[in-house]
C-alpha cells in the first residue's frame, strides 16, 4: 500500500482552528479521537473496577469456609464482574480501538456520524453508573450470574432492575458503534482501497459490527421480558404461567454465542496488524483470514446451545450443535495457522506489542482447545458449570481479548500520544501477566476435573490447594495491571519517553503509520489519501 | 498427591508453598482428575476426554513447535531476512481439509456417547429428584422403593462453615438422608425443581441433569461399585447454592432391600399403597424422620416453641437468619414482620403455600402439620415478636390444608 500525498501541513492548519478546549471538548466530543480515547480510558476503568470484584471473588475462595463475604454478596461479586469485564471492560474497549484506528487505517477523516458517535459514548458512564449504583440499593446487586438465569432473576431485588436498565443502554451504545463502523469503512475508505484491501483490524470490526447488530437486540429481549415477569406479571420464563425458564436460555445464548466472537474477532484483528509488523513481513493468506472471519461469525449463530448440554435436550438437538460447535474449531484453526506462516522466515524483533501477540497465539490455542474439549457433550456432562469451564473462557477472554488489547494498546500508543512507551517496563508488564495468568487460571482446570463447581462460595476441603495458588496469581495478576497504568500514565500524560517517529514499527505498512506523524494530528486525512 | 501433579512444575512448585498452610487438611485421591468412574456411561466420558486431550496434545504440539522454531530462527538477531511469500492456496485447502477430517474422527465416538446417554428407557428403579432452594427433595417412584420421599440437607454445621470449629472429613458434602441405590440396577432419575433451576450432578456416575422448575428431564446410571459418592448442585440457584450437596450410598441388592423396609416402615408406608402416598405427596408428610403425628392433638406453648427453634434452624435460618432479622429485601426478616404479628391465617397461608416468584417456597408438602404449627408458634414468640395470636396448633394446620 502506498500513496501520494501528504495532508500533514494541511492539517497541521486546521489542527488550530477546530480544537475545543475545556470540559466542552470531551462532553461535546465529535472528534474520533477524543472519543476514541474516552472509551479507552473508560473501559479501562471498568477493567480494573472488574478486577478490584475478582479479586473480592479471589479472597473468599483462599482458604475453604466463609471468612471474608457471606454467600449472597459474593454471588454479586461473580455476578457484577462477569458482567463489567464483558459490557464494560473488553466490548468498550474495543470499540475505542475501532474509533481510533478505523479512521486512520482506511483513510478517513473522522467516523461517518460523529454526533451519534458522542451520544453512543456518553451512554456508556450512565450505564456504568447504574451498575454501581445496584450495589448500595436493598439486597444489593444483581447475584443471578452474569447469564442472568430465570426464574432466579425474577426473585432478585432491584439491583437487578438496575442491571437490565444498564445493560439495555450499554446495548443501544454497541448498537450505534455498530451502525458507525459499518457506515465508515464502507463508504468512507480512501481512494483505491477495495474491500480486499481493507486492514485486517477494519475486516474483522465490520464483521463483529454486524454480529452486535444481529444480537444486541436479542439479548434486550431477553431481559425486557425478564423485566416484565419481574413487575408486570407476565410469564415468559415462568412454568406457572405457561412459559418456560429454559427459553430464557435459548434466547440468552442466541446473543451470547455471538458475543464471544464479538468480544475476540476485534483481537484476531488487532494480531492480524501486529504479526505482520513486527515479523516485516505481509500477513500470510490475507483473503483466507478474511473468509475465515466470516465463516467463525456466520457459525457463531447457530451453536448457542452448546451453553446447554446439560439442560436436558432431545440426541437430535445435541448431535446438531455438538456438530456446529466442532465445526467452528477448523477457521479459528486456519487463522493460527495463517499467522503462524506470516512469522515463518521473517524477520522478527519481539517488543512489548509482538510479545503479547505471542503470548496470545500460544494462551488462547490452549482456551481453544479446551473449548473443543467442551464442545464434546458427553465430556461436557462432567464439565458444565464447573471451574474447567471458568478456566476456558478466561484463556481465551484474558489470554485472547485482552493480551490482544495490550498488544494493541502497545502498538499504537507511539501514534496516539507521540511518545515511546517505556519499552523495559512494557516487557515486564508482559512477562508478569503471562506468568501471574497462567498461576491463577491453569489449576482450574484441574478443580474442574475434580470436580468443584463454579460460582459457589464455599468449597470441600480437597479443592484447598488449587484455590490457594490460583488467589495467589489472581493477587499477582491484579497488581501487575498497575503497572499498566503506569505506563500508560508515564507514555499519554507525563509524555515522558522517546520522540516517537511517524513509524516506529519498521513492518508497519498501514496508511496510520505511512502517511500521518506522531502523534496523529487532530484533524487527519481531511482530503483522503490514494491507495494504488 | 499423585505422580502426575509432580510433571506439572509450576503445581509442583506451588503445592510445596502449600503444604504448610493446608497441610493439615485429609488428602483425598484425585485432585487433578476426573473422580474414578463407577459407571459405564462415566468410564465412556473418561476415555473420551483423554482421547481428545491426546489428539490436542498433539496438534498442540506440532503447532507451536513450528512457531517456537520460528520465533528462534527467524528473528532479526540472528540475521534473518524476511521473505516476502504471502499466500499459497494448496496450503489453505490441506491445513483446513486436514482438521476436518480430525474433527470428524472424534464426532464419531463423540456420537456414539451421546445417544448411549440419552437412552433412559428400561429402568429398573425411577427416583425423582427435586430442587429446592436449598436442598434435595427424593421421591422413590417406581421399582424397589416405591413411595420412599425425604428431603436430603447438608448437615455440615455452621460453626464448621464459619470457621468456629475445625472442618470435617466430608465438609460441605454430607447430607442427613442419603439417597440410597442397589448396585447394577439401571436407576433412572427425573429431576425437576420448586423454585429456581437447579442441576443434578453425581461426577462419579458421568451424571449432570439441570432441574428445571415446572418441567422434568431425566438421566440414568448403573453403578457397577458399592460406596458412597458425592456431588453438589451444578447450577447457581441463589445463596446457599455452595450448600445443597447429593450424597449416594451404592448398596448391594440384600442391603437395599433392607434399607427399603426400614423406610417404608419410618414413613408409615404400606406395601401396595405407594402409589397413593406418591401422587399425593402431601399426605405423606416428607419430612426427614417426621413420624407421622396426630394433627388433633393438642400442644402447649412450650412443645411448641421448642419443637418449633428446632425446625427453624434447618428450615428456615438460611434466609431469615437466626436472629429473625433476614436479608432484606430478598429475605425479609422475621422479627417485627407484619404477617408473623398479625393473624395467624395469613401467616400459615404464606408458610404452606410459599411466596410465588420469590426464595420463599411452599412448605405445605415438606413439613408436617405439627411441625408448622410448631415453627410459626416460635416465630411468634421469638425475638421481639409477641404475637396477639402467639399459639397455632397443628389442627389449625389440618383445617387451612383443606
Amino acid at each position: 500500500m502506498s500513496a501520494v500525498l501528504d495532508q500533514h501541513g494541511h492539517a497541521h492548519h486546521d489542527d488550530h482552528a477546530h480544537h475545543p478546549k475545556g470540559i466542552m471538548r470531551w462532553l461535546a466530543a465529535t472528534n474520533h479521537k477524543d472519543i476514541g480515547t474516552m472509551y479507552l480510558l473508560f473501559s479501562l476503568t471498568m477493567f480494573m473496577t472488574g478486577g478490584v470484584l475478582a479479586l473480592g471473588i479471589r479472597a473468599e475462595l483462599f482458604y475453604p469456609g466463609m471468612q471474608v463475604w457471606n454467600p449472597e454478596f459474593f454471588n454479586q461479586l461473580t455476578t457484577m464482574h462477569g458482567l463489567i469485564m464483558v459490557f464494560g471492560a473488553i466490548m468498550p474497549a474495543f470499540v475505542g480501538f475501532a474509533n481510533w484506528q478505523i479512521p486512520l487505517m482506511i483513510g478517513a477523516p473522522d467516523m461517518a456520524f460523529a454526533r451519534m458517535n458522542n451520544w453512543s459514548f456518553w451512554l456508556l458512564p450512565a450505564a456504568a453508573l447504574l451498575f454501581i449504583a445496584s450495589f448500595f440499593v436493598p439486597g444489593g446487586a444483581t447475584a443471578a450470574g452474569w447469564t442472568l438465569y430465570a426464574p432466579l432473576s425474577t426473585q432478585m431485588g432491584p439491583g437487578m432492575d438496575l442491571a437490565i436498565f444498564g445493560l439495555h443502554l450499554m446495548g443501544a451504545s454497541s448498537i450505534m458503534g455498530s451502525i458507525n463502523i459499518i457506515v465508515t469503512s464502507l463508504n468512507m475508505r480512501a481512494p483505491g482501497m477495495t474491500l480486499m484491501k481493507m486492514p485486517m483490524f477494519v475486516w474483522t470490526w465490520l464483521i463483529t459490527a454486524y454480529l452486535l447488530i444481529a444480537v444486541m437486540p436479542v439479548l434486550a429481549g431477553a431481559i425486557t421480558m425478564t423485566l416484565t415477569d419481574r413487575h408486570f406479571g407476565t410469564s415468559f420464563f415462568n412454568a406457572a404461567g405457561g412459559g418456560d425458564p429454559v427459553m430464557y436460555q435459548h434466547i440468552f445464548w442466541f446473543f451470547g454465542h455471538p458475543e464471544v466472537y464479538i468480544m475476540i474477532l476485534p483481537a484476531f484483528g488487532i494480531i492480524s496488524q501486529i504479526i505482520p509488523a513486527f515479523a516485516r513481513k505481509p500477513l500470510f493468506g490475507y483473503s483466507s483470514m478474511v473468509y475465515a472471519t466470516a465463516s467463525i461469525a456466520i457459525l457463531s449463530m447457530s451453536v448457542w446451545a452448546h451453553h446447554m448440554f446439560t439442560v436436558g435436550m432431545p440426541a437430535a438437538g445435541v448431535l446438531f450443535f455438538m456438530y456446529a460447535t466442532i465445526l467452528i474449531a477448523i477457521p479459528t484453526g486456519v487463522k493460527i495457522f495463517n499467522w503462524v506462516a506470516t512469522m515463518w522466515k521473517g524477520s522478527m524483533t519481539f517488543e512489548t506489542p509482538m510479545l503479547f501477540s505471542v503470548g496470545f497465539l500460544f494462551v488462547f490455542s490452549l482456551g481453544g482447545f479446551t473449548g473443543l474439549i467442551l464442545a464434546i457433550m458427553p465430556i461436557d456432562i462432567q464439565f458444565q458449570d464447573t471451574y474447567y469451564v471458568v478456566a476456558h473462557f478466561h484463556y481465551v477472554l484474558v489470554a485472547g481479548a485482552l493480551f490482544a488489547m495490550f498488544g494493541g494498546a502497545y502498538f499504537w500508543l507511539p501514534k496516539w500520544c507521540g511518545v515511546m512507551y517505556d519499552e523495559t517496563l512494557g516487557k515486564w508488564h508482559f512477562w508478569l501477566s503471562l506468568i501471574t495468568f497462567n498461576i491463577t487460571f491453569f489449576p482450574m482446570h484441574f478443580l474442574g476435573m475434580a470436580g468443584m463447581p463454579r460460582r459457589i462460595a464455599d468449597y470441600a476441603p480437597q479443592f484447598a490447594d488449587y484455590n490457594f495458588i490460583a488467589s495467589v496469581g489472581g493477587f499477582g495478576f491484579g497488581i501487575t495491571q498497575l503497572l499498566f497504568l503506569y505506563i500508560v500514565f508515564k507514555c499519554a500524560v507525563l509524555k515522558k519517553g522517546e520522540v516517537a517517529p511517524a513509524r516506529p514499527w519498521e513492518g508497519a505498512d498501514s496508511l496510520e503509520w505511512t502517511h500521518l506523524p506522531s502523534p496523529a494530528p487532530y484533524h487527519s486525512f481531511e482530503e483522503p489519501p490514494v491507495v494504488r | 498427591m499423585t505422580i502426575k501433579s509432580r510433571l506439572l512444575p509450576f503445581a509442583g512448585f506451588a503445592l510445596a508453598l502449600l503444604s504448610g498452610v493446608v497441610g493439615a487438611q485429609q488428602i483425598q485421591p484425585n485432585r487433578h482428575d476426573f473422580q474414578p468412574p463407577v459407571t459405564p456411561v462415566a468410564r465412556e466420558i473418561y476415555d473420551l476426554h483423554y482421547l481428545m486431550l491426546a489428539i490436542c496434545l498433539v496438534v498442540f504440539i506440532g503447532v507451536f513447535a513450528v512457531m517456537f522454531y520460528s520465533v528462534f530462527a527467524h528473528r532479526k538477531s540472528v540475521g534473518a531476512k524476511a521473505a516476502q511469500f504471502h499466500e499459497n492456496t494448496t496450503v489453505e485447502i490441506i491445513w483446513t481439509l486436514v482438521p476436518f477430517i480430525i474433527l470428524v474422527g472424534t464426532a464419531w465416538p463423540a456420537t456414539k456417547s451421546v445417544l448411549a446417554l440419552k437412552d433412559t428407557s428400561a429402568p429398573d428403579i425411577t427416583i425423582k429428584a427435586t430442587g429446592y432452594q436449598w436442598k434435595w427433595g427424593y421421591d422413590y417412584i417406581k421399582g424397589e422403593g416405591e413411595g420412599i420421599s425425604f428431603l436430603s440437607t447438608l448437615t455440615t454445621p455452621h460453626d464448621q462453615i464459619y470457621g468456629n470449629a475445625p472442618k470435617g472429613v466430608d465438609y460441605l458434602l454430607e447430607t442427613d438422608n442419603d439417597v440410597v441405590v442397589p448396585i447394577n440396577k439401571k436407576v433412572r432419575i427425573i429431576t425437576t425443581a420448586n423454585d429456581v433451576i437447579h442441576s443434578w450432578w453425581v461426577p462419579a456416575f458421568g451424571v449432570k441433569q439441570d432441574a428445571v422448575p415446572g418441567f422434568v428431564r431425566d438421566a440414568w446410571f448403573i453403578a457397577e461399585k458399592e460406596g458412597v459418592y458425592r456431588g453438589q448442585c451444578a447450577e447457581l440457584c441463589g445463596k446457599d447454592h455452595a450448600f445443597m450437596p447429593i450424597v449416594v450410598r451404592v448398596v448391594s441388592a440384600d442391603q437395599y432391600s433392607d434399607w427399603v423396609a426400614k423406610k417404608q416402615q419410618e414413613l408409615g408406608i404400606k406395601t401396595g399403597d405407594a402409589q397413593v402416598a406418591a401422587a399425593a405427596p402431601a399426605a405423606a408428610p416428607a419430612a426427614a424422620g417426621a413420624v407421622a403425628d396426630d394433627a388433633d392433638k393438642q400442644l402447649t406453648k412450650e412443645e411448641l416453641v421448642a419443637r418449633g427453634e428446632k425446625i427453624y434452624g434447618t428450615t428456615c435460618v438460611a434466609c431469615h437468619q437466626g436472629n429473625g432479622k433476614g436479608m432484606p429485601p430478598a429475605f425479609p426478616a422475621l422479627d417485627g414482620s407484619k404477617i408473623v404479628n398479625g393473624p395467624k391465617a395469613g401467616q400459615i397461608d404464606i408458610v404452606l403455600h410459599g411466596k410465588p416468584g420469590t426464595a420463599m417456597q411452599a412448605f405445605g408438602p415438606q413439613l408436617s402439620d405439627s411441625d408448622i404449627a410448631a415453627v410459626i408458634t416460635y416465630t411468634r414468640n421469638a425475638w421481639g415478636n409477641k404475637a396477639a395470636e402467639g399459639v397455632v396448633q397443628p389442627a389449625d394446620i389440618k383445617s387451612a390444608r383443606k
